[in-house]
C-alpha cells in the first residue's frame, strides 16, 4: 500500500445520503460494516457539473458490465472521475439503478416520517436528488447510478439475477480521484435485493490523501485507460 | 401484437440518412415504427415527456422492471419518474441494446485513439438537434437505446460489441403511452461493427 493520510472518517448510516468533493489526489475508502451493504453513486466534475458519470462509456471502453479494481469510472467527456483502486468484494453493479418513492412503498409498504420519525423509508432517487439539489442540480442530472458492493448476474437469455449476501462485513472499495470530483452517495438496499424488510446497512467513509501511484494499475490496465488519464491530466497541465 | 400497419396509411414518413439527427413528437396512442432499411444500422434513440422534457427514458428502471438486459416486444420503456413512456409492441429483429450508450468525440478518443476525436458522432448529433429545438440540452442527454444493435452481456460480466442481428427491412414498433419527444441519431460510427462498418439510412413512420 502506498502512503496515505486520513483526513476525515465518518459513518454513513443506512438510509443516509451525502455529497462532497473528492479533490484530485484524494482517495475514499468505503467499508461495509455489517455485510450486505449497497451504496448508490453518482459523480460529477466539481467545476463543470454538466460533465458527469457516464456508465455506458465506462462499460464499453473497458468491455465490462461489472466494475471492480483496476477499472475507471468515466465522464461523458472522456475523463476519469474516479479509479477503483481496491475492491475486496469483486463486483459493483451497473444495471439495477435506484428505486423511486412509489417503488419503495410497493416493496416495503408505507413508511412515513409521520409515524417513523427518522426511521422513515427513504428511496435512492429522492436521496440523490436532494443531494444534487444542494449543488444546483436537478432531475435531468440524475443519470445511471453505480451500485457499489452489489452484484447482479446476467444469464445467457439476458435475465437478471441478484446475488444475495455478496458483500461481507469488512469488505471495502477504494476510489481515487484523478480530478476534482463531486460525489453523491446514498446507502440503501439494492433495488433487486429480495429481503422484504426495509433495513439499509451503514458504511464507513474514510477520506485520505494519496499519491497518484495508487491508481497506476488502473491507468495501465488497458490502453483505453492510458488515454483516459491523458484526457484527465490535461485539465491540470 | 398490433394489427398490420400499412406504410400508405402512415400520418408521417421520413427517411433519416446515415449520420443525421432527427427529432419529432409522437402523441399518446400513436405508433412509431423505426425501420432498418439496409440492415445492421444502429439507431441511437432517446425519449422524453413532451409535457416535461426533464422526464426521460431511464435505462436502469426499464431493465430492472422487465428483469432482462435486452429490449424486445413487450418491453415497457420507463421514465426517470417511474412512468411508462412507450411500449414496444412489435419487433421482428428480436433484440436491442440499451447499455452501450451513444458514441461521442470524447469517448472515441478513449476507445480508439486520441486522433479519432474529429470523426462524426451520435452525441454531436444529439447536441445539434437539442440546441436547435430549444427544449433540450446537454444535461438531458442520458444513456439511450440502440435499436438494432447487438451488445451481449456474458455471465462473467463482460460486455462485447458483436455483429448486428438485424437485416434489411427489420423494424421495431412502439406505442406512445404519453406525448413524447423522440430524439434520434442515425449512428455514424465507423470504428466498430455496430453499423457493419457501413452506416445506412433508417425510415421513421408514425400512425394514429
Amino acid at each position: 500500500m502506498n502512503d496515505t493520510s486520513v483526513f476525515a472518517d465518518e459513518r454513513l448510516p443506512g438510509g443516509g445520503h451525502l455529497s462532497f468533493v473528492l479533490k484530485r489526489g484524494q482517495l475514499l475508502r468505503l467499508t461495509d460494516l455489517q455485510g450486505g451493504a449497497n451504496v448508490s453513486l453518482m459523480l460529477f466534475n466539481a467545476h463543470e457539473k454538466t460533465e458527469r458519470l457516464n456508465l455506458p462509456d465506462s462499460l464499453k471502453c473497458q468491455h465490462t458490465a461489472k466494475l471492480t479494481a483496476g477499472h475507471c469510472l468515466y465522464s461523458d467527456m472522456g475523463r476519469v472521475l474516479a479509479a477503483i483502486t481496491r475492491d475486496t468484494c469483486g463486483w459493483s453493479d451497473s444495471l439495477g439503478g435506484v428505486l423511486c418513492a412509489d417503488e419503495v412503498e410497493q416493496k416495503y409498504g408505507r413508511g412515513r416520517y409521520q409515524e417513523l420519525r427518522n426511521g422513515f423509508y427513504r428511496n435512492g432517487a429522492d436521496n440523490l436528488l436532494v443531494e444534487m439539489g444542494k449543488w444546483g442540480l436537478g432531475l435531468c442530472d440524475l443519470s445511471m447510478t453505480l451500485n457499489l458492493f452489489s452484484r447482479v448476474d446476467v444469464d445467457a437469455h439476458g435475465a437478471l439475477h441478484f446475488v444475495e449476501a455478496h458483500s461481507k462485513a469488512g469488505d471495502c472499495i477504494e476510489l481515487y480521484a484523478p480530478m476534482d470530483t463531486l460525489f453523491m452517495i446514498t446507502a440503501l438496499q439494492h433495488p433487486m435485493d429480495p429481503a422484504p424488510e426495509y433495513a439499509p446497512k451503514p458504511v464507513q467513509l474514510t477520506f485520505m490523501s494519496a499519491d497518484a501511484s495508487v491508481a497506476e494499475h488502473c491507468r495501465t490496465s488497458r490502453p483505453e485507460n492510458l488515454r483516459g488519464f491523458i484526457n484527465t491530466d490535461r485539465l491540470f497541465a | 401484437m398490433t394489427t398490420h400497419l400499412h406504410p400508405e396509411s402512415a400520418v408521417y414518413r421520413a427517411t433519416v440518412p446515415a449520420g443525421e439527427p432527427w427529432l419529432t413528437e409522437v402523441k399518446a396512442g400513436q405508433t412509431l415504427r423505426i425501420l432498418d432499411l439496409e440492415g445492421n444500422q444502429a439507431v441511437d434513440t432517446l425519449f422524453y415527456s413532451a409535457a416535461n422534457p426533464r422526464e426521460r427514458y431511464d435505462v436502469q428502471r426499464t431493465l430492472r422492471r422487465q428483469n432482462n438486459v435486452y429490449l424486445s416486444t413487450g418491453s415497457v420503456l420507463y421514465s426517470n419518474l417511474g412512468r411508462p413512456l412507450l411500449t414496444i409492441v412489435e419487433d421482428n429483429c428480436g433484440r436491442h441494446d440499451t447499455l452501450g450508450g451513444a458514441c461521442a468525440q470524447e469517448s472515441n478518443t478513449v476507445r480508439y485513439a486520441l486522433d479519432k476525436r474529429h470523426m462524426h458522432s451520435c452525441r454531436d448529433n444529439y447536441l445539434r438537434a437539442c440546441t436547435h429545438d430549444g427544449r433540450l440540452g446537454k444535461r438531458d442527454i442520458s444513456p439511450n437505446i440502440n435499436f438494432f444493435m447487438n451488445v451481449p452481456v456474458t455471465p462473467e460480466g463482460a460486455l462485447t460489441f458483436e455483429d448486428g442481428i438485424s437485416a434489411p427491412g427489420k423494424y421495431v414498433q412502439l406505442r406512445a403511452e404519453m406525448d413524447v419527444i423522440v430524439l434520434i441519431s442515425n449512428c455514424p460510427q465507423l470504428n466498430n461493427p455496430c453499423n457493419g462498418y457501413n452506416p445506412t439510412p433508417a425510415e421513421l413512420l408514425i400512425w394514429d
